[in-house]
């Protein structure tokens, strides 16, 4: 890892000592954010720390581990072009706060993620499914629903 | 009815109940696919625009995770149809990281030669279809036709047109046949002849330039916010291009410019498509000149990249290499991993997590058109109707790209 991302990394630790778990990874520098504690990071990251640049949101099911779900976040700084990816890790009945407010174009992807592993965004302004119609039943990306179609006896 | 007494118009608050909805897609042929779009409409303007997606979804996402690396290679090409190469190519570059696997350098200009022409195939429909909808229609015929010139060039090495899957984890699929080069080469004297003419019927054109100019404009804040990349944010002056700020697969050896634009309008993406086509036909030039016509294709480590088909013949290895990875796959370390390349509409990525087995345990595509198309409704904001059709071309979406 670069020296920039160390130092981003040990300025990160020193503003939210509690909230904040560095880990390991082969390409980005990367940080597990509590939820409590994930819209101010968000707020920092973007407004302090200059990763204003949008760039995805997925989850990840971690079934039938607790906590089950993990939210990841990538981000850029755009001038530098250095990536920043935080993840936020919940359990099946937990709800995320949202991120629409800091980076809007986190809109459609945490609505994805509601639709596709059922994972609730506090705070979204329209979290509805997107992809699948929206009688649909199950979260189709979590591991407990089936990859096979009906039974057909 | 009220009006506003400066300038004469309609107050919008006063129209408030007399707006109207409606919906334009999913069977449109100037929403390249099936979008829906639920416009909100005061006369001809636009109050709203909501684009309604999910009617191409097919859960890529979730077919991945059944099959092994090797085999995902093939719903790649499926996301982003027209630009089936540089999906390819993100997918292959972000098994590689995590295996950590060294490609032959000739492989890697090969590759480099492919997503170039995928570009210029995906731009040629672009541009096609994009004139058409201004209403101007010859050029869309003359851009198909040339097209198919580079779906031969794709068919002679990968075999079929539309889904070649040529590039494989470890390098590629198989060598370059005989006489690809002299074809290659008819088609790099030719495109230029080809460009002109393009240019000649747009260039000065009053009709196209007024339908671009000034319309659906994005600047460079929102691109940022909405993570819009490719030659939608090129079009607001920044020249942001993943071959140059992150080069992979030997981008680095090559000459070519960044076309920018600095309006952030329907225009100035129009000409930084134009002119990225002219910087991709150089490095198709610079390309040839390196790969030779023989060597080696695919790395020698045969835990990964299949044995070439003599060899099974001969060698009981060769056989057995053969058998393990078509049944079982080959295993990833765990872990995972982000890499993007820049396709011909934006930062094209996978993000791959392995729990160390031969199948993906979560298999991510960043499409760039899901994240260009989200920024519909500020393009359209108080323009007016017939815009709505050049701010979708304009943005050049992909409905496989938007659903997967």
């Amino acid at each position: 890892m670069s020296e920039r991302s160390e130092e981003l990394l040990d300025r990160l630790t020193q503003r939210f000592p509690d909230a904040l778990e560095v880990v390991e990874s082969i390409d980005q520098p990367t940080v597990v954010v509590k939820r409590e504690e994930l819209l101010a990071f968000a707020e920092h990251l973007k407004s302090v720390e200059g990763y204003v640049m949008f760039n995805d949101v997925l989850a990840a099911d971690w079934f039938p581990a607790h906590p089950r779900f993990e939210v990841i976040y990538q981000v850029v700084h755009p001038e530098s072009w250095q990536r920043f990816r935080f993840k936020c890790r919940i359990d099946e009945h937990e709800a995320v706060p949202s991120v629409v407010s800091v980076w809007p174009g986190a809109n459609w992807p945490e609505r994805e993620a509601y639709d596709l592993f059922g994972i609730v965004f506090e705070g979204h302004p329209q979290l509805t499914r997107i992809y699948l119609p929206d009688d649909w039943e199950g979260h189709p990306l979590r591991k407990d629903y089936p990859t096979g179609g009906n039974r057909i006896d | 009815m009220a009006t506003d007494e400066v300038h004469g118009l309609v107050k919008r608050e006063a129209l408030s109940d007399e707006t109207m909805v409606i919906n334009l897609g999913p069977q449109h042929p100037s929403t390249h696919g099936v979008l829906r779009v639920r416009l909100v409409l005061d006369g001809e303007r636009v109050v709203d625009a909501q684009p309604v997606i999910g009617y191409l979804h097919t859960g890529f996402e979730k077919t991945a995770e059944t099959l092994t690396y090797q085999q995902c290679n093939t719903i790649t090409d499926r996301l982003d149809y027209l630009a089936p190469m540089t999906n390819n190519l993100a997918y292959v570059l972000a098994v590689e990281k995590m295996m950590q696997i060294e490609v032959p350098k000739r492989a890697q200009y090969i590759r480099v030669l492919f997503a170039e022409l995928t570009r210029l195939a995906s731009h040629l429909v672009w541009l096609g279809t994009h004139v058409m909808d201004l209403g101007a229609m010859s050029l869309f015929f003359y851009c198909m036709r040339e097209r198919e010139v580079i779906l031969d060039l794709i068919e002679a090495v990968a075999g079929v047109r539309m889904n070649p899957s040529y590039f494989r984890v470890g390098g590629l699929a198989y060598d370059l046949p005989d006489g690809f080069h002299e074809k290659a080469w008819d088609f790099v004297k030719d495109f230029p002849r080809w460009m002109k003419m393009y240019r000649n019927l747009v260039e000065g054109n009053p009709l196209i330039n007024q339908r671009l100019k000034g319309i659906a404009v994005l600047d460079r804040e929102t691109c940022y916010q909405y993570g819009v990349t490719g030659p939608n944010i090129r079009a607001t002056g920044l020249a942001l291009d993943l071959r140059k700020t992150e080069p992979y697969s030997s981008y680095e050896e090559f000459e070519f410019n960044v076309p920018t634009r600095t309006e952030g309008d329907a225009y100035a993406r129009f000409w930084v498509r134009m002119e990225e086509m002219d910087e991709s036909l150089k490095i198709v030039e610079q390309a040839l000149d390196k790969i030779t016509p023989r060597g080696e294709y695919a790395t020698r480590d045969r835990k990964v990249a299949l044995p070439p088909r003599d060899e099974i013949y001969g060698n009981m290895e060769a056989l057995i290499h053969q058998f393990k990875l078509v049944t079982a796959g080959f295993p990833v370390p765990a872990g995972e991993v982000y890499q993007a390349v820049e396709g011909p509409r934006g930062e094209m990525g996978f993000y791959i997590i392995s729990d160390g087995g031969p199948k993906p345990y979560r298999w991510r595509a960043r499409t760039p058109s899901y994240y260009n198309l989200q920024t519909l409704p500020i393009l359209c904001r108080d323009g007016l109707v017939a815009d709505v059709i050049t701010a979708i071309g304009s943005i050049d979406i992909m409905l496989g790209d938007v659903d997967k």
